[in-house]
């Protein structure tokens, strides 16, 4: 409870700055189509208007709630207008990217930590990697994967595991290095293989910093997978309809798109953090 | 029954690190033998590399002079053999594994069956009197009875062997009093030859039947005292006029050690 309420507090704080925000943005608008019909709005008038307009340039917080109602619970699932679907395909675009990216990444730093050759040449074209913008080569991956054959989820995912593995790598190579000399000595004195100490001391110290990168990597996932779905004419999925929402001026929309987003983020991020929070306190790694 | 059967024996043993503020001579002409059942203390000032020599024995430092054998053997030959249980300074118990899955540890990557393994993990918690915290984790323990369970671990291979690096260095004087008592218990019950870091003259005059003094820079040996104490041990024994020459000489062979500063 102690948690909540400050949390509520801002909250409640941005979505009186939100609506104060709707009648500044909206208000120029209300004022133009007034003059033309010759008429003077009131300050209430004025408020009203820009709080309830078809196409604002800020939809007001209850006119996003609705649009969420409307295409949530008041739409069945399987309909192309429902938001959860569209959540659905993105979110499964997400998580394929993040099982691979999570995958790719261990790997990496795997080879990193054992192999003074990778780590040499590795690690800089990982870090090479991110410096490209994901929105130049998202368009590329697609067209180049189309090219070959391949559609639909996995040119998504594949620029979802783009951005995942990084934190992953940077992460795991961290944690796989963290037990100290005394604890690689100890291991020495037992005669231990670098397998065994890699199974027995390496990975179970990692977990701390492997949860962690998870949890960045799952939200660097979610924005792989938005961006992904942009340059695919808008079929499916919240990138498309953020697209489709920016081409016919559907602000609503848009706004609906990005809080579904928002919500998909923490719910994910939120379940890493609870595996996390039970594994390590049976770990007895708990901060 | 006492046969002097050297186990440990270094010759003209010499250790330089290379460091960016240029060499640091950690050992110089270090010359020792060490004889099955004794129990042989390392006591000096930090630098003076009483641990260093340690690690040397058991292969986690290699000598830039010299040699050093045990058990007739080098070194590495030696810890590949798994001759020797390592004591550190911290317990390192894997806070993911209980006491018991600790003490299994060394066992499971030697390749010890599982019923030999569940066999020698009771037998060394009843050594080291901890029998009934098998299943407890380390977070659950006090730091002398975690220490405790580190020794058991080193104890749990049957290696003749025990190198101990000022392990019980971190605990508070009630408790180290009493593990003291505890290790010679335990010394007497298996007949192990041990090595024991200290920076306590009380602790080393306690335990050892050989006293090893050493002073820095280069680290050296400065004088070798055996014992004329008797192998039994009541912690009052602390307090003859026996016990307090010894302590005397060892605390003599540091001054002198210790030069002008």
């Amino acid at each position: 409870m102690r948690n909540i309420i400050p949390i509520l507090t801002v909250v409640g704080l941005l979505i009186l700055v939100w609506y104060g925000a709707a009648v500044a943005l909206n208000a120029q608008w209300a004022r133009d189509v007034a003059a033309r019909a010759d008429k003077t709005l009131t300050f209430s008038e004025l408020v009203a208007d820009t709080w309830s307009q078809e196409k604002p340039k800020l939809p007001a917080p209850h006119q996003v709630g609705a649009e969420l109602w409307e295409t949530t619970v008041m739409k069945k699932v399987t309909s192309k207008r429902s938001l959860v679907y569209h959540t659905w395909v993105t979110f499964s675009a997400t998580f394929l990217g993040f099982v691979m990216g999570t995958a790719l990444g261990t790997l990496l730093a795997v080879g990193i930590v054992f192999n003074r050759t990778m780590d040499m040449s590795v690690m800089p074209w990982v870090i090479a990697s991110q410096t490209i913008p994901i929105l130049a080569i998202a368009p590329m991956i697609i067209v180049v994967l189309n090219a070959v054959g391949l559609s639909g989820l996995l040119p998504k995912a594949i620029i979802s595991m783009y951005l995942s593995f990084f934190p992953v790598v940077v992460g795991m190579v961290k944690g796989l290095r963290s037990p100290d000399q005394m604890q690689l000595d100890q291991m020495r004195t037992w005669h231990a293989s670098g397998m065994q100490t890699f199974w027995k001391l390496r990975l179970p110290s990692s977990m701390p910093y492997f949860f962690t990168s998870l949890k960045v990597g799952v939200a660097a996932s979610l924005v792989g997978a938005i961006v992904g779905e942009m340059p695919t004419g808008a079929v499916a999925g919240l990138g498309a309809r953020l697209l489709a929402g920016s081409y016919y001026g559907q602000t609503v929309q848009i706004w609906s798109a990005l809080i579904m987003a928002a919500a998909l983020a923490a719910v994910m991020v939120g379940l890493i953090g609870l595996v996390q929070r039970v594994t390590l306190k049976r770990m007895g790694m708990a901060q | 029954m006492q046969e002097n059967q050297s186990v440990i024996s270094a010759r003209n043993l010499d250790l330089t690190f290379q460091t960016n503020d240029g060499p640091i001579h950690a050992l110089k002409d270090v010359n020792l033998e060490i004889n099955k059942g004794d129990f042989v203390s390392f006591i000096g000032p930090s630098g003076c590399g009483k641990t260093t020599f340690l690690r040397v024995m058991a292969d986690l430092e290699q000598p830039t002079g010299g040699e050093v054998t045990i058990n007739g053997v080098s070194p590495e030959e030696a810890r590949r053999a798994r001759a020797y249980g390592y004591v550190f300074q911290a317990a390192g118990l894997y806070p993911w594994r209980t006491i018991g899955g600790n003490i299994r540890l060394p066992l499971e990557i030697m390749g010890i069956p599982k019923a030999e393994q569940a066999e020698r993990v009771k037998r060394v918690l009843d050594l080291v009197e901890l029998s009934g915290f098998e299943k407890k984790f380390p977070w659950q323990l006090s730091g002398g009875m975690q220490q405790r369970a580190s020794i058991a671990r080193a104890l749990s291979f049957d290696a003749d062997i025990l190198l101990m690096d000022e392990p019980f260095g971190a605990l508070d004087e009630i408790v180290r009093d009493h593990l003291n008592e505890q290790l010679l218990k335990l010394w007497a019950r298996t007949e192990k030859t041990i090595a024991f870091v200290t920076h306590s003259i009380p602790e080393a005059v306690y335990l050892s039947t050989k006293i090893v003094v050493m002073s820095p820079r280069p680290g050296r040996i400065t004088d070798v005292i055996e014992s004329p104490l008797p192998r039994e041990r009541p912690l009052e024994i602390r307090e003859t006029p026996e016990f307090l020459e010894i302590a005397h000489r060892v605390r003599e062979g540091l001054r002198a050690g210790h030069g002008d500063d």
